[in-house]
């Protein structure tokens, strides 16, 4: 205890004396700088480089805001990378004791924690493969038809992303027990499907109403039928906005907790897992399994930019003109 | 008019679209001969796209019918037609490369030995090489080859050209507008080609119509059109005129006698489309001089006395803008022969012309020439009514 | 006439499926939830409720609970603005000023959400904790004081509220930024304009859709949270979702839990459209 205590006390004083030091030399030449320097180097070489640098920083200040926002962004992800190497010196502790490998190498030694990792993936599958298919059709029938009633359809569809989560669990929570039907992997699965629906309808319409509704009447100019034009023309081109709903819906899937706990029973995905961890003590391999998602997550974002590059792309010549513009 | 069919020939008869309230094609009537080189010309919005569309089965007509040959195909789906489009900035398959783009056709129809028909019409216009590239790697001409080689390759008894030229530049125009003459004579067929460009339909087309609100105002040859066209609108879309505002009140053996801001003329009646009543008569500006004084006008020539306002010199000609005692504007082009001395503004002229040269039309004092020109629905204009009329349509099922 | 006949069908078709899951699982629970919310509350689960249009359950929960749902009014607005705060240079950056690094940064923005979300708002508790740097170097500095904590505290709590919704905040400020056309930033410069006011005069107001839709995305979801408040706070920072959470999981006292949960989307929606009527007209999404 006492030489982790010191660990910290000289971390933390090498902290401060650095951080007092940059300031000291930051105030203390920045004065200088505009006092001395500045009219020396102004004299010297005009207002040249006075204005260069003036420039610089007008054009770079923001540069630094957006990196410290992302340091933000990624902190926490680097911790539970580095918790995922950690020995926690107890059950309820959060910080940084020793460095392992034994969670990597046994990542279901948590009780049950693998196992909720499966039911998540389960549940995960199922409520993709569902939502992508009903929220495609109808992202299809938003874009390629008018009819009547269209508006309430597209306010429906909108309606689930535009709720808290906690409604959406208690609602669906307050059907099920005033229907008399038990909560358990299904509930959860339909629960899922619902709010992933919005979000395929939402992405896959975005890349069909980004496509050139012209392509397909050249395909049927060029005797393609209906079905031809829609198999080699509509799909192929539509098809990664489709995947792209489907890795949504996944991960919306497998990380829901709010809705989940109020209608999974005595189902436990690994969402579910973690709360009731959160309480007892968090094994760190629950920190593992969040760093693998990530790693994944990773390999799945630079494989559909490589996949994007050799077919890029749907953009009409004219999108792309504008682009080629911009730079 | 009646002409004697010849076989093959494409026949719009009462063709109209309606979207909503706004009529866009206002029962057409238009034959092409088969093997012709025909160019609709009109501005924006006129109907001459819509009509396209039309004969190419991807917009539905409301009334009329559409012929090719003795073949009813009004209601054939656009795959089962012998018609095949080369669409407005191109619409090739971005998913699919040079060859695949132009073989879609062919693989539709279930042709065998695609390959090699593929690259004899990718040869032919001059892409050879180029099979394996995507549509986003070739220049805006490249891929305005590639439409053309895709569109043609199915041998087409009728290929529409949607503007195909419009989104070139000028000189890869110019050059294009050669090479689509090569091809035509190449693969024969008959062309209907789509253009607000008058310049492009004056040098591709052997027969022009040109439309106007939804109607053609004029069908014949480019020099026919130009030389006399038939009402004000084609008078000022094609080319330029000066239009002068008068009134019929009599005739001199074969002449029509036209007071006009209180001076008399004389048109020819064979140049007339009217004899009596309010006229416009018309005078190309290439067709009027301009002189010092009254003895310069040779004898025969008709007159207007004014003062030049503006002078603009474009090197093979310059334009004169004259502006006469009676308060009517007129153009005058006078071609840079190097004979004549630049006249500069401010001086005082008198603009001469041969009664040969000029046409009389009927004058609507209702129809505005700039509105026609200006006012018209624009092609998304169009779009966007006919997405409005289908919102009513579905709005009152 | 066949063909305009089939036309007219097909896309209810493709609705169909979709249509009834929303009815069935989105639209039939919320008047079920609003149902709930007027029953008899001295009813149970296990002895039933009885419909009684008990509309007193409304005043009962907020003279209950008002203070949570001001909270958690509070704390989404409060996480909101700093999102948009933090947000939008980091949106500028990547839709004007990444280069080639563009798809880079955007995926350093996404990633991160595939990490579980309750696993990341743990890691906050590592990283605020009272042995930890953050704290630490806020006490050197003076602005907490020795014994100072940030666990437990509202700080802690729309610290993480905000850092789990910004990226729901950057991705459409970064869609509307990134279809700006940088020619007029520079029509602007070329007109006199300095820096400032190109941001005030072009770049803002063309971006307003992006802050719309991501205020949207950003507000809606925090309001309703309450992960963060249970694991980075104490009761003392509860949010009206612990509340409701509590109501229908612990003391199943469902009517009361409906009613909150009824005048939680009731005030979201009336936010909601009133910043829609201020900010102006713009597609949401």
């Amino acid at each position: 205890m006492g030489g982790r205590f010191g660990r910290f006390a000289a971390v933390r004083f090498g902290r401060f004396a650095a951080d007092t030091f940059a300031r000291f030399v930051a105030i203390g030449f920045g004065r200088f700088a505009a006092d001395r320097l500045g009219r020396f180097v102004a004299e010297r070489f005009g207002r040249f480089v006075a204005d260069r640098f003036g420039r610089f920083v007008a054009d770079h200040w923001v540069l630094a805001v957006a990196a410290l926002v992302l340091g933000y962004l990624l902190l926490p992800v680097a911790v539970v990378a580095g918790l995922s190497f950690n020995q926690p010196s107890s059950r309820l502790s959060y910080d940084f004791a020793e460095f392992t490998l034994d969670n990597w190498r046994d990542p279901c030694a948590g009780p049950g924690m693998c196992a909720a990792v499966l039911r998540s993936v389960q549940v995960g599958f199922v409520a993709t493969a569902v939502s992508t298919v009903l929220g495609t059709l109808m992202a299809f029938a938003l874009v390629r038809h008018r009819f009547r009633g269209r508006a309430a359809v597209n306010v429906l569809v909108l309606a689930p992303v535009a709720t808290p989560e906690v409604v959406l669990g208690t609602s669906l929570l307050a059907l099920l027990v005033a229907a008399g039907i038990p909560q358990g992997f299904w509930t959860v699965v339909i629960a899922h499907v619902m709010f992933c629906v919005s979000f395929v309808v939402v992405t896959v319409r975005a890349r069909l109403s980004g496509m050139d509704g012209r392509l397909e009447e050249a395909a049927m100019d060029l005797y393609a039928s209906e079905w031809q034009a829609f198999r080699r023309v509509t799909l192929p081109l539509v098809l990664p906005g489709i995947a792209a709903a489907a890795l949504l819906a996944f991960s919306l899937s497998f990380d829901d907790f709010v809705v989940t706990n109020f209608n999974s029973g005595t189902t436990v995905t690994f969402p579910m897992y973690v709360w009731g961890a959160s309480q007892r003590g968090i094994p760190p391999q629950v920190n593992v399994v969040g760093t693998a998602m990530f790693a994944v997550a990773l390999l799945m974002l630079a494989a559909s930019r490589l996949g994007r590059r050799s077919t890029r792309s749907s953009r009409s010549t004219r999108s792309r003109r504008s682009t080629r513009g911009r730079r | 008019m009646v002409v004697e069919e010849p076989s093959g020939a494409l026949r719009l008869v009462g063709l109209s679209k309606r979207f909503g309230a706004v009529t866009v094609v206002d029962r057409l009537d238009l034959t092409v001969p088969a093997g012709s080189f025909f160019a609709l010309l009109g501005p924006s919005g006129c109907g001459k796209t819509t009509t396209l569309r039309m004969v190419a089965g991807l917009t539905e007509p409301t009334g009329g019918r559409i012929l090719l040959g003795d073949e009813d195909i009004t209601r054939l789906r656009p795959y089962r037609r012998p018609v095949n489009t080369v669409f407005q900035s191109y619409a090739l398959f971005p998913h699919l490369d040079v060859f695949e783009n132009v073989a879609f056709g062919l693989r539709r129809r279930g042709v065998p030995e695609v390959a090699g028909q593929v690259r004899r019409m990718l040869s032919l216009v001059q892409l050879d090489g180029y099979e394996r590239h995507r549509p986003e790697q070739l220049s805006g001409g490249q891929q305005q080859r590639v439409a053309l080689a895709r569109a043609l390759v199915n041998r087409p008894r009728v290929l529409l050209l949607d503007e195909p030229l419009g989104a070139l530049d000028l000189a890869l125009r110019r050059r294009m507008q050669g090479e689509l003459r090569r091809l035509r004579t190449e693969v024969g067929g008959t062309f209907v080609h789509v253009t607000h460009d008058q310049e492009e339909a004056m040098t591709l087309a052997d027969t022009v119509a040109v439309m106007n609100a939804g109607r053609v105002e004029q069908l014949g040859t480019p020099a026919e059109l130009y030389e006399f066209p038939a009402t004000a609108f084609v008078a000022t879309f094609l080319g330029r005129s000066n239009l002068l505002a008068g009134t019929v009140n009599g005739r001199s053996g074969d002449d029509l006698l036209v007071e006009a801001y209180g001076r008399r003329f004389s048109v020819p009646s064979a140049r007339s489309r009217v004899d009596s009543g309010a006229v416009l008569l018309g005078v190309r500006p290439e067709k009027v001089r301009l002189v010092g004084t009254a003895e310069q006008v040779p004898a025969g020539h008709q007159w207007l006395d004014g003062t030049v306002t503006d002078v603009g010199y474009f090197g093979v000609s310059t334009e004169y803008s004259v502006r006469t005692g009676a308060g009517v504007e007129l153009s005058v082009f006078a071609a840079a022969d190097g004979e004549s001395a630049r006249i500069p503004a401010g001086s005082p002229v008198l603009a001469h012309w041969h009664p040969r040269h000029a046409f009389l039309l009927h004058h609507d004092p209702h129809h505005c020439l700039h509105h026609c020109l200006h006012h018209d629905l624009h092609d998304d204009a169009a779009a966007a009514a006919a997405a409005a009329a289908a919102a009513v349509r579905a709005g009152r099922e | 006439m066949s063909r305009s006949g089939r036309g007219r069908v097909v896309p209810y078709l493709l609705l169909l499926p979709g249509l009834l899951w929303l009815v069935l699982f989105f639209l039939a629970p919320a008047v079920q939830l609003a149902a709930t919310s007027l029953y008899d509350p001295a009813g149970s689960l296990t002895s039933g409720y009885a419909m009684t249009w008990s509309f007193g359950n409304y005043p009962d929960a907020v003279a209950a609970y008002g203070a949570q749902l001001g909270r958690s009014f509070g704390y989404a607005g409060l996480a909101t603005l700093l999102a948009l705060l933090l947000g939008y240079p980091l949106a500028y950056v990547i839709a004007l000023r990444a280069g080639r690094w563009q798809y880079l940064l955007l995926v350093c923005v996404v990633a991160p959400m595939f990490t579980s979300f309750l696993v990341r708002t743990l890691a906050w508790k590592t990283v605020l904790s009272d042995g930890g740097a953050v704290v630490g170097l806020l006490r050197d500095l003076h602005l907490l004081a020795p014994d100072g904590r940030l666990l437990a505290t509202p700080a802690a709590v729309v610290t993480s509220l905000t850092y789990c919704y910004l990226p729901f905040m950057v991705l459409p400020l970064y869609a509307s930024l990134q279809r700006l056309d940088p020619r007029l930033l520079e029509a602007a410069g070329d007109l006199f304009a300095r820096p400032a006011q190109v941001f005030r005069r072009v770049t803002l107001p063309l971006s307003m859709p992006g802050v719309v839709a991501g205020t949207l995305l950003t507000f809606i979801p925090a309001t309703g949270d309450y992960v963060n408040a249970e694991l980075l706070g104490t009761p003392n920072e509860y949010m009206v979702g612990n509340v409701i959470d509590a109501a229908f999981l612990v003391r199943l006292d469902y009517p009361q839990g409906a009613a909150l949960s009824v005048l939680l989307m009731v005030a979201i929606l009336a936010l909601v459209i009133g910043w829609l009527r201020r900010a102006g007209p713009a597609e949401a999404g």
